[in-house]
């Protein structure tokens, strides 16, 4: 399995680590109800296709990334840098 | 104050297996230098060398990450364009030059390490087995920089590749 760093270029698996899913890019601001923070903390879906989940470039570049991929057909369909979404708070 | 010698993590050791070698490299001051945001040109013209694309070098620069590379040598003062920390002490260099210097790293390094694909001032970060690894290809071989608390892993590492090949040759 090879992900295509945005950096780097195409790399193996064994560089990156796997983190969860993206939901954990989108915090809840400090009065949102308990609810948000039961989806963001815990709540995932396990899709089979299209899903979008935190890599990190361990043992390469050290960033982290956003890895859009098809859990049938294991294609990586997009590799997005987190740093370049910049702050959206 | 008393005269403190610098020693290197494998003092100055060298391995030849048929004709390649092994070698501990000292290297001098190394520092990394980790941009401020929009300091790229500033930080080049301070410098006397552009700042390294990903995956390269740059005379004495070593693209590390991003908007991020260690320098062989002491930094100017670049107080406002950039982060330094000095990284001499943290790192152990060792240089891999000879016919089976490709070979030997490529049972190691999961990257395609042929002159094609890794030409000279091609450098990469990635991992030496289980280490973190910065590689860089010079004119004469592999410069190989890991952590130097695992230097000695690092070694064991390409002498076994090294005896590996060698046994195989002579199959």
């Amino acid at each position: 399995m090879l992900i295509k760093c945005p950096l780097c270029g195409p790399r193996d698996r064994r560089e990156f680590y796997y983190y969860g899913s993206d939901d954990y890019l989108n915090r809840p601001g400090e009065a949102a109800p308990p609810s948000a923070w039961d989806d963001y903390l815990h709540n995932r879906d396990n899709p089979a296709g299209m899903t979008r989940d935190l890599w990190y470039h361990e043992m390469g570049c050290t960033s982290w990334l956003v890895v859009t991929r098809d859990t049938v057909t294991h294609d990586i369909h997009a590799v997005e840098p987190v740093a370049e979404r910049g702050t959206t708070a | 104050m008393p005269e403190l010698l610098a020693k290197s993590a494998l003092g100055g050791r060298t391995l030849t297996v048929g004709k390649t070698t092994l070698a501990e490299a000292s290297l001098g001051p190394l520092t990394s230098i980790a941009l401020f945001p929009g300091q790229g040109a500033a930080v080049s013209a301070a410098l006397g060398h552009p700042f390294p694309a990903p995956n390269t070098t740059s005379g004495p620069l070593i693209w590390t990450g991003r908007d991020q590379a260690f320098l062989m040598g002491q930094a100017p003062d670049l107080t406002g364009l950039a982060a330094t920390t000095d990284q001499t002490g943290a790192w152990s260099a060792l240089r891999l030059t000879g016919p089976d210097a490709e070979a030997a790293l490529m049972r190691l390094v999961p990257l395609d390490l042929r002159l094609a694909s890794f030409p000279p001032s091609t450098s990469a970060r990635s991992g030496l087995n289980h280490m973190g690894l910065i590689l860089v290809r010079e004119a004469e071989g592999f410069l190989v920089l890991t952590f130097r608390s695992m230097a000695e892993t690092a070694w064991h590492e390409l002498e076994t590749a090294l005896q590996a090949l060698a046994a195989r040759a002579h199959l």
